[in-house]
């Protein structure tokens, strides 16, 4: 069992042992020399340090992954063409296992010790909700690539910020009128009886309604659950659509089980791609998905209308036209997230330059900074898609493609529009104090 | 679905779960019983043996079956090799005692769980069933290879027995978990039975893990759940007895199927899990316990 | 267990609250946050001792305990717009309350069987949270607003968001605890608790109650972890359900092993072992579970008593 993509082999995320243990070393004289090395503080020609909240441990593990690969190398593009206000970024990675306590700590670590100029890349919700208030207390400006709404809620605070990924409620409400439309109107929803899924069961129904369709069905399903069988008999059978997110390791069960279940007379069916990222579409047990369609927020496998954007995104990150890594077709990626950290990366980059951005002291201007952009265009920095972004709501909302399930590929049908997943605030950020 | 299918549903599911957690949790149940010893570190033998069975079976090519049968045979070896190897270095230095045994297995779960995820990475992957035979039932499908599970873990549940009860190996385990100090006097070689009924335990975890994982998958944090759950089972069965072990796997099995027939899942749980922590205050030695601890 | 002078002991608790307080001026930024956090912790994992060292059950379920405070203030001051000493009463409240009930049906049992029902009931206590996640916020958690997290003295408001209220806040709580549970262990009940676990049934046949000793002592350890819950809820800002996972319970245990089970510092030291061992590796590897893992193991046998209590056994033998 040699992986050669295995944990230790840093090489290939660019994020060098070097990166770490500069790192390290910054931490190692703080702790010699208490109060007298003011680290950040530094010359013009320092570098911009980005603490990584990296989900190297724990559940997350899968995803942190391949955000450390799309951050290696967004942060080596951004370095190539000279930086951030002529200043190298450099990033320093501390692993939160994937657990909110540890990762406040975390965030606690790289306000006090590593002193970096902001935080970034976090993914799992309860990890953002629990980091947030020690990021707002640090007053430390926290850009996530979660997709989840708590960002665009406004329950967190004015220091946090969703600035490359769509959130959950928004893409919600762009798939609906094509599931409506094309897949059939009485939909049943199996969804884990989580956080993740709340959101689901909250925002499609009325979503559908507004469509002319409706969920005649919600199947809420334990996080503990490794098995699902027994939940599908409550799929009532005049079902026309099982529209299904599943995330964590147990997701090829119930897809196999699914299959198991139906055979080839099912329902339509219409997946969130969490449910199989990181997975290979053409695993054992999976031919059942076959003719189905998926979300994604990135497309896995390249498609023949990609722009030249995309092939240069693709290429940097270093994944084939399957969407795996280059050179090892098992090592498949989180393609429909990990965009997310790179796009993330470049918003943090022009709302620095906007802010005339120095150092720590000027965090409040980068807020406000980062606060009044309002759209992203598509290219090298955006290579997912054109996207708006809202300043007081600190969320931005992009395309999102349907892709179908065909001869072991994703291959996108439709691509929805900005304006089909944007909604009514729910608060402001910008009335919070600074 | 009308209810009679339905529970039969819940039924045969349950039942598969109850087929994997009685091989788990007689591993447990050897340990705890014959040893004294809290194995902590049980779930993640039970993980290992998922992640063996991934790399045996990806290793050899051909048919599907092939590559698991070395698996079978493979996997729940090398698991009983590594855990041999643990009770040597630390268990048997640690002297059993009862709270050390404890931390050090939390230790061994903390590096297995840590090298699986620097060798094997933290993907979840699929492993080919021997054969997928999909049985028609009029109101549903199910998985012919989820029915085989049942069938081959009983058969490995009596070959247990067997050994158990009816062999010299048997009688010696037996006599040393009964009283340690005694069956040393009697010559019997205590120390090399704790070794290898440590082996046994986690191979036992192993065989079950490769049973399941072709139609669960292999992930480095899979140990959790069977871990919490053979420890309810070997509670709830009685500590060292076979037979309770088997009743109270087939019984939670069994419950938590047929429970989620009639109430949302989360409130299936908490009932499932009231139910059977009462069922231990009011009866402490378990089921088919006889005297106290 | 020598028996020493009881200005020794009280000597030896004073200066190490005195160290504290003094490391507060002296301690750079990160480590002062860290050591705050700490402090907090050690408290769950003094309650922890109480039962496990003292009276020798060994619970698998104590992170509800913990969680009962954090939810029990948290959500106070969340829905009920409560004040911070209100909250943490309640926290306090909720710890008791439920320790009581859960130590009336648990302590029918003992060994094992304890050890199972208690982590059976924690997994209810979880599984609950998750259950009413409209209110709890289930698995994702909820914030406590950090307008809500200031402490009103006398006419002037604490931001317990402050660096240094959040310290020393975190320091009074640990000192109350630390000199309360000397007391205790000082304390004629303190020696029967002992009584308990070195032999029930012959403390049983002097004449003890036994049952209501240890449900006393469960109430206490109860109502002690919800202290650090509430604390945590209300100087970390965080509630979440992964603070009443099994993995919260497995942990106070090891900071009492690591530290020394039954003496009145083994928590404090364990809990900083652990988080510093884990501090410090993971900067160099992101395998460090993997030394924490070994470093578990080579304590466990080359300090089978924790670090106090191999302390106490070999050069110290008045440590209480």
């Amino acid at each position: 069992m040699t992986d050669k993509n295995g944990f230790f082999d840093l090489s290939r995320t660019g994020l060098t042992r070097r990166t770490a243990l500069k790192g390290l070393a910054a931490g190692a004289g703080l702790a010699v020399a208490p109060g007298f090395v003011r680290y950040s503080q530094a010359q013009s020609s320092a570098p911009i340090k980005i603490g990584f909240q990296s989900h190297r441990t724990g559940i997350g593990a899968a995803y942190g992954r391949w955000y450390e690969r799309t951050t290696a190398a967004a942060v080596k593009a951004i370095n190539d063409a000279g930086g951030i206000n002529g200043r190298p970024v450099e990033v320093i990675i501390e692993d939160d296992g994937t657990d909110p306590g540890r990762g406040a700590e975390v965030v606690g670590k790289f306000a006090t010790q590593h002193k970096t100029d902001i935080v970034y890349g976090t993914l799992f919700s309860h990890v953002v909700i629990g980091s947030a208030p020690a990021a707002g207390e640090a007053k430390m400006p926290y850009f996530v690539v979660s997709e989840g709404h708590h960002v665009a809620s406004t329950k967190l605070n004015r220091y946090v910020f969703q600035p490359g990924i769509t959130d959950v409620k928004s893409q919600i409400q762009a798939m609906a009128p094509w599931i409506a439309a094309n897949a059939g109107k009485k939909v049943t929803q199996i969804f884990p009886d989580f956080a993740f899924g709340y959101d689901h069961r909250d925002y499609l129904p009325p979503a559908l309604k507004a469509q002319g369709a409706e969920v005649i069905a919600q199947i809420a399903i334990p996080p503990t659950e490794s098995s699902f069988t027994k939940y599908f008999p409550q799929i009532p059978a005049e079902t026309e659509v099982i529209y299904h997110v599943m995330v964590g390791p147990a997701v090829l069960t119930f897809v196999k089980e699914l299959g198991e279940f139906y055979g080839s007379n099912r329902p339509q069916l219409f997946g969130f791609i969490d449910s199989l990222e990181a997975t290979d579409i053409n695993s054992p047990g999976l031919e059942f998905l076959d003719g189905s369609h998926f979300w994604e927020g990135s497309p896995r496998y390249a498609q023949p209308d990609d722009s030249a954007a995309q092939k240069a995104y693709r290429a940097a990150v270093g994944i084939d036209d399957n969407g795996a890594a280059v050179g090892d077709p098992k090592d498949v990626s989180t393609a429909a997230h990990m965009f997310g950290c790179w796009e993330t990366l470049y918003v943090v980059k022009k709302a620095m330059e906007d802010a005339g951005y120095k150092g720590p002291e000027d965090r409040a201007k980068l807020v406000e900074a980062t606060e009044a952009l309002t759209e992203f265009a598509e290219g090298p920095e955006h290579p997912q898609g054109p996207k708006t972004f809202n300043g007081k709501i600190h969320q931005c909302f992009g395309i999102q493609n349907i892709s179908k399930v065909e001869g072991g590929r994703l291959n996108v049908v439709h691509k929805t529009k900005i304006e089909d997943g944007l909604y009514e605030p729910e608060g402001d950020y910008t009335t919070q104090a600074l | 679905m009308a209810f009679g299918p339905h529970l039969l549903l819940a039924a045969l599911e349950g039942l598969v779960t109850a087929a994997v957690l009685a091989l788990t949790a007689l591993g447990l149940s050897l340990v705890f019983g014959v040893m004294r010893v809290v194995n902590v570190a049980h779930g993640e033998f039970f993980m290992l043996g998922a992640v063996l069975a991934w790399a045996i079976s990806t290793a050899i090519s051909g048919h599907a079956a092939l590559g698991f049968l070395a698996a079978l045979v493979l996997a729940p070896l090398i698991v009983g090799l590594i855990a041999l190897v643990a009770e040597r270095l630390v268990l048997r230095r640690l002297n059993y005692n009862p709270e050390a045994t404890i931390v050090a297995t939390i230790g061994m779960l903390y590096i297995i769980q840590q090298l699986a995820l620097t060798f094997y990475g933290p993907e979840a992957r699929p492993v080919e069933p021997p054969f997928s035979y999909r049985i028609l039932l009029p109101w549903f499908g199910y998985s012919g290879y989820k029915l085989s599970i049942i069938a081959a873990s009983a058969l490995l549940l009596v070959a247990t027995w067997f050994v158990l009860t009816r062999t010299k190996i048997g009688l010696v385990m037996r006599a040393t978990q009964y009283d340690s100090e005694t069956a040393q006097a009697f010559g019997i070689p205590v120390d090399r039975v704790y070794a290898g009924v440590f082996a046994l335990g986690a191979m036992l975890a192993a065989v079950a893990a490769v049973l399941i994982v072709p139609i669960s998958q292999a992930h480095y944090l899979m140990g959790q759940d069977p871990l919490l759950l053979s420890f309810i089972v070997v509670i709830i069965g009685g500590l060292g007895s076979l037979r309770g072990t088997v009743v109270a796997a087939v019984l939670i099995g069994l419950s938590d199927g047929i429970i989620s027939v009639f109430f949302s899942p989360t409130l299936a749980k908490i009932i499932a899990t009231l139910l059977v922590a009462m069922v231990l205050v009011f009866r402490p030695q378990g089921l088919f316990g006889t005297a106290s601890r | 267990m020598k028996e020493a002078s009881p200005a020794k002991a009280y000597a030896l608790h004073l200066g190490v609250i005195a160290l504290l307080f003094g490391l507060s001026f002296v301690l750079p930024e990160y480590h002062h946050g860290l050591l705050a956090r700490i402090m907090v912790l050690a408290v769950f994992a003094m309650g922890y001792n109480m039962l496990f060292g003292y009276v020798g059950l060994l619970s698998l379920g104590h992170a509800m305990f913990f969680s009962a405070g954090l939810y029990g203030a948290g959500l106070a001051v969340i829905h009920l717009g409560w004040s911070v000493p209100a909250a943490f009463a309640a926290g306090l409240a909720c710890g008791t309350l439920l320790a009581l009930a859960i130590g009336m049906l648990a302590l029918r049992t003992s060994g094992v069987a304890f050890m199972i029902v208690t982590m059976m009931f924690a997994q209810v206590f979880y599984l609950i949270i998750l259950y009413f996640a409209s209110r709890t916020g289930g698995d994702q958690g909820l914030v406590v607003p950090q307008s809500a997290r200031v402490l009103v003295v006398g006419g002037t408001s604490l931001g317990l968001t402050d660096p240094t209220v959040r310290y020393m806040s975190a320091l009074a709580l640990f000192s109350i605890v630390l000199l309360v549970t000397l007391a205790i262990v000082r304390s004629r009940y303190g020696r029967v608790l002992v009584a308990i676990r070195e032999n029930e049934e012959r403390t049983k046949m002097l004449g003890y109650d036994t049952f209501s000793n240890k449900l006393a002592a469960v109430v206490v350890s109860g109502t002690v972890c919800a202290a650090s819950g509430a604390a945590y809820a209300l100087l970390f800002g965080y509630v979440g359900s992964t603070f009443a996972s099994v993995q919260y319970s497995i942990l106070p245990l090891l900071w009492v092993l690591l530290g020394g089970a039954a003496t009145t510092l083994g928590p404090l030291i364990g809990t900083l072992f652990m988080y510093y061992v884990v501090d410090v590796t993971s900067g160099y590897t992101s395998a460090y579970l993997l030394i924490v893992g070994i470093a578990l193991i080579l304590l466990v046998l080359f300090f089978p008593r924790g670090i106090l209590g191999t302390i106490r056994q070999r050069w110290l033998g008045w440590l209480p």
